[in-house]
């Protein structure tokens, strides 16, 4: 079915041209992938989660910032509305659908994965790959880091 | 989101992306992805489809153990339907709407002046 996937990067070219916008976006590129070997099984590896969705009870959602969110406490809402997603043929209703903290407990109850990392992190979409890569992803690393994560699994909507 | 992971794996974390947007994050280069042909916005399987759910990110995860060279793309085995035609709608210009995203522009571009004006050079990727 490859050759039906959806091309967002024309997509969103001549969506933008229609709202009159005159120079296209240059999406991010580069020729090869860092690539990093885990150094634990996975069963005995702790693991984040990575969303571009925000948490729906945090007042500095609408900051565009990085946000940790402690996971014991499964949220039944995230706030998804200015993310760039499906919303005539679905709905972000059903957190699991693109928050996988359930799905990640049934397999560290498995013995799949080994353990959850204490809070999951939520990275804002940006426009600016500089603010990205300059702040927002140091942003996530350091987190990681404080919370000896791992493994990351990132789940953009 | 795959710039994040291109940090994080630059720094000894180990990533795997699971996402719907296949072109973008190939064209940026991740080290793992599995990617979930369905409308963006459910990348871990259909809305309250448990089962589905937890199929997708066991197979996200096992890419961990099974990967062995950074742009591995994997995919599930899952179609969101029968029928295609939720292929077409998703950021769809034509005829029914060119004049309303012309004017959505506009607007837009007030918004962006006034909050560059502000201080604030942060924007959402893709606007809706």
């Amino acid at each position: 079915m490859a050759n039906l996937a959806i091309n967002y990067r024309q997509r969103s070219r001549d969506y933008y041209r229609a709202q009159g916008y005159t120079n296209d976006y240059e999406w991010a590129h580069f020729e090869n992938a860092p690539f990093t070997r885990p150094t634990k099984p996975l069963g005995e590896s702790r693991l984040a989660i990575i969303t571009t969705a925000m948490p729906d009870d945090s007042a500095p959602r609408k900051s565009r910032q990085v946000i940790a969110t402690p996971v014991e406490r499964l949220p039944s809402s995230m706030h998804t509305a200015d993310l760039s997603w499906d919303k005539i043929n679905t709905h972000t209703r059903d957190v699991a659908s693109f928050l996988p903290i359930q799905q990640i407990r049934h397999l560290i109850a498995e013995g799949v994965v080994g353990e959850l990392a204490p809070a999951f992190y939520s990275v804002p979409t940006e426009y600016s790959q500089r603010n990205t890569q300059e702040t927002d992803a140091p942003e996530i690393l350091a987190l990681c880091q404080r919370d000896k994560v791992d493994l990351a699994l990132l789940v953009p909507l | 989101m795959s710039l994040v992971a291109r940090h994080l794996e630059a720094n000894s974390i180990a990533t795997v992306v699971l996402g719907s947007a296949l072109d973008v994050v190939e064209y940026c280069g991740v080290p793992r992805f599995l990617f979930v042909d369905f409308p963006l916005g459910n990348p871990c399987g259909k809305p309250y489809d448990r089962k589905m759910q937890l199929a997708i990110v066991r197979q996200a995860v096992n890419l961990f153990d099974t990967v062995e060279t950074p742009s591995t793309t994997a995919r599930t085995p899952f179609n969101w339907s029968d029928d295609e035609s939720w292929r077409d709608t998703y950021a769809r210009v034509d005829d029914s709407n060119r004049a309303a995203l012309l004017l959505k522009g506009e607007q837009r571009r007030k918004q962006q002046q006034a909050a560059r004006s502000a201080g604030d050079n942060r924007a959402p990727m893709i606007p809706e």
